[in-house]
């Protein structure tokens, strides 16, 4: 009976999981000779680490990692905290206001932020003209574009992980705290001192979800910027596509996603690690 | 006992979380702006901070560049068949690592579990050329079918599965009952919370899908909705009113889902973050 019951995963995960897997690494070490893919060494590696476009996608999931995810988990922190905040009303309205932007696709947040960011006659730049600023390029100019990415990102899932940073406050026994009052400690030691170190661990789970999701960015890029303005906003994933789906190049593009692999193989080791911790 | 907090802080407090909530909601109200107006009306300086009365004048020009209603229906289509039988599959591989020792068990389990560490990237070009090989591009199948493998709700199963009491089941074996009356009359009637989380799960995953229609669908009426608004953002000049409206319209069936199934809807998106 068990058989059975297994049978039909099993069999589509061996086609469309495993299958592929193995047969990308053999495509990582081929690459197309008059229309036939041919064995090739190590050529498609030594290629990506000598090809600067690489480097430069690498950094900018670098600079979305170091930048947006802290920005976004300490956002999501303080947000979880506040409404945690035992006399504040409303708070069933502010959290479902605050989760909202998880109902949208990467794809349409992207759209919606394409018209808000205009340069010309988008709604933010409007905003800042009132105050004097502007008008800035948000998909154009110099950084900007990588500032807009981390903006998107941030509003769409900032609210996501204060719902499971949220669950994780609502763990932790409220008797700490009184006898933490009762014992002369304000607020804010009450934060760095209680709060945070029995956070920690949820607070680990959404920070390696977050990194992981920053070397895998792609639709965001792709539908706000195409990666441009000269490979400003290319991602790893991103770059991959390029090679494997505008430029055919399937051994290169192979080569690039081992890159994403071993990557993020790696952060997930270490998020199953510290889930086993926890036991 | 509780000392009064003080009224500044209270208001602060509001102030900041109101000011935090408008950030967040705006984009959607200037997505409604953006969907009832022509783009010449939002372009204005100031831009009409109001609703206009252009919806279905954008809805048929939506209809003509990118045929959102045979988008809407593709993805509908996608997303329901893909969850259905994923939430089958998943029912069925929780149930046996749950509550059937075999032989296999542990090294089908492990291999699950290592193969959740890949990421879907090292797939997609093996698979590309398997799909075309099968002459299946551009069919619903080449997005439903690969994506049918995602181990994570197979674990959310298994997880849930194990509560099922073994007294349970042997009862129903004394009492001579076939094991897929078992399966279906027994077991999962008692799983309706998280057969619903995992629906969720699944139907947000396939709904929000987008690599991998982008590479398997190639023509505009095969085109689910996140494919079909990338091409719209795509081009030069944007038209925003049928932009804005094809977005509100992919973002209104989650919103029917999140509305009626809220407690459902959370959990199920956010057991992605719960381990496994």
């Amino acid at each position: 009976m068990p058989y059975i019951l297994i049978a039909p995963i099993v069999t589509l995960f061996t086609v469309f999981y495993i299958y592929p897997i193995f047969y990308s690494i053999l495509l990582s070490f081929q690459t197309r000779v008059r229309g036939e893919y041919v064995f090739a060494g190590f050529k498609n590696y030594v290629r990506m680490f000598q090809d600067p476009i690489f480097y430069k996608a690498l950094g900018n999931s670098f600079l979305i990692l170091v930048i947006q995810v802290p920005l976004m988990l300490t956002l999501a922190t303080l947000l979880a905290v506040a409404l945690n905040v035992s006399w504040l009303k409303f708070k069933g309205l502010f959290r479902i206001g605050y989760f909202t932007p998880v109902l949208t696709s990467l794809v349409a947040a992207s759209v919606i932020f394409l018209l808000i960011l205009n340069k010309d006659y988008g709604l933010l730049n409007y905003l800042l003209s009132l105050v004097g600023i502007g008008p800035i390029g948000w998909l154009s100019d110099g950084f900007w574009p990588l500032v807009t990415l981390i903006i998107v990102i941030t509003w769409r899932w900032t609210g996501y992980n204060m719902v499971i940073l949220l669950a994780g406050l609502q763990n932790i026994p409220h008797d700490l705290y009184e006898a933490a009052s009762i014992d002369g400690a304000g607020r804010v030691k009450q934060f760095f001192h209680i709060t945070l170190p029995l956070l920690k661990p949820v607070l680990l789970v959404t920070f390696i979800m977050s990194t992981i999701g920053s070397f895998q960015l792609f639709d965001e890029p792709y539908t706000l910027t195409s990666g441009g303005p000269n490979n400003r906003t290319l991602t790893l994933t991103l770059y991959l596509y390029q090679h494997g789906f505008s430029y055919f190049d399937f051994g290169y593009a192979s080569a690039l996603t081992y890159a994403i692999v071993v990557i993020v193989a790696l952060l997930s080791l270490v998020q199953f690690k510290l889930a086993g911790d926890q036991d | 006992m509780r000392r009064k907090v003080p009224v500044l802080e209270q208001a602060l407090l509001y102030l900041v979380l109101t000011a935090g909530l408008a950030a967040t909601i705006v984009p959607f109200y200037w997505m409604v702006i953006g969907a009832t107006n022509r783009t010449g009306d939002v372009f204005n300086i100031p831009p009409t901070f109001v609703p206009g009365t252009h919806l279905f004048e954008n809805l048929s020009n939506l209809n003509q560049s990118i045929l959102i209603f045979k988008s809407l229906y593709n993805s509908l289509f996608i997303a329901v068949v893909y969850s259905l039988i994923g939430l089958l599959l998943c029912a069925m591989s929780g149930y046996a690592f749950a509550k059937f020792r075999f032989r296999a068990k542990n090294i089908i389990f492990t291999t699950l579990i290592l193969a959740m560490m890949i990421p879907y990237q090292a797939t997609i070009i093996p698979l590309f050329q398997m799909f075309v090989k099968m002459d299946m591009l551009n069919t619903y199948w080449a997005v439903i079918l690969p994506q049918l493998v995602y181990v994570f709700p197979i674990f959310l199963m298994t997880q849930n599965m194990r509560a099922v009491p073994d007294s349970l089941l042997e009862a129903a074996r004394i009492d001579s009952a076939g094991e897929f009356y078992i399966f279906f009359r027994i077991v999962l009637p008692t799983m309706k919370p998280a057969l619903a989380a995992v629906t969720i799960f699944l139907f947000n995953h396939q709904w929000n899908n987008f690599m991998w229609p982008l590479i398997v669908m190639n023509t505009k009426d095969m085109y689910t909705l996140p494919v079909a608004l990338s091409t719209l953002a795509g081009q030069n000049s944007i038209d925003y009113g049928q932009a804005m409206l094809g977005t509100t319209i992919s973002v209104l069936p989650v919103i029917a889902v999140f509305l009626f199934m809220q407690k459902h809807f959370v959990s199920g998106i956010l057991s992605g973050a719960v381990k496994g």
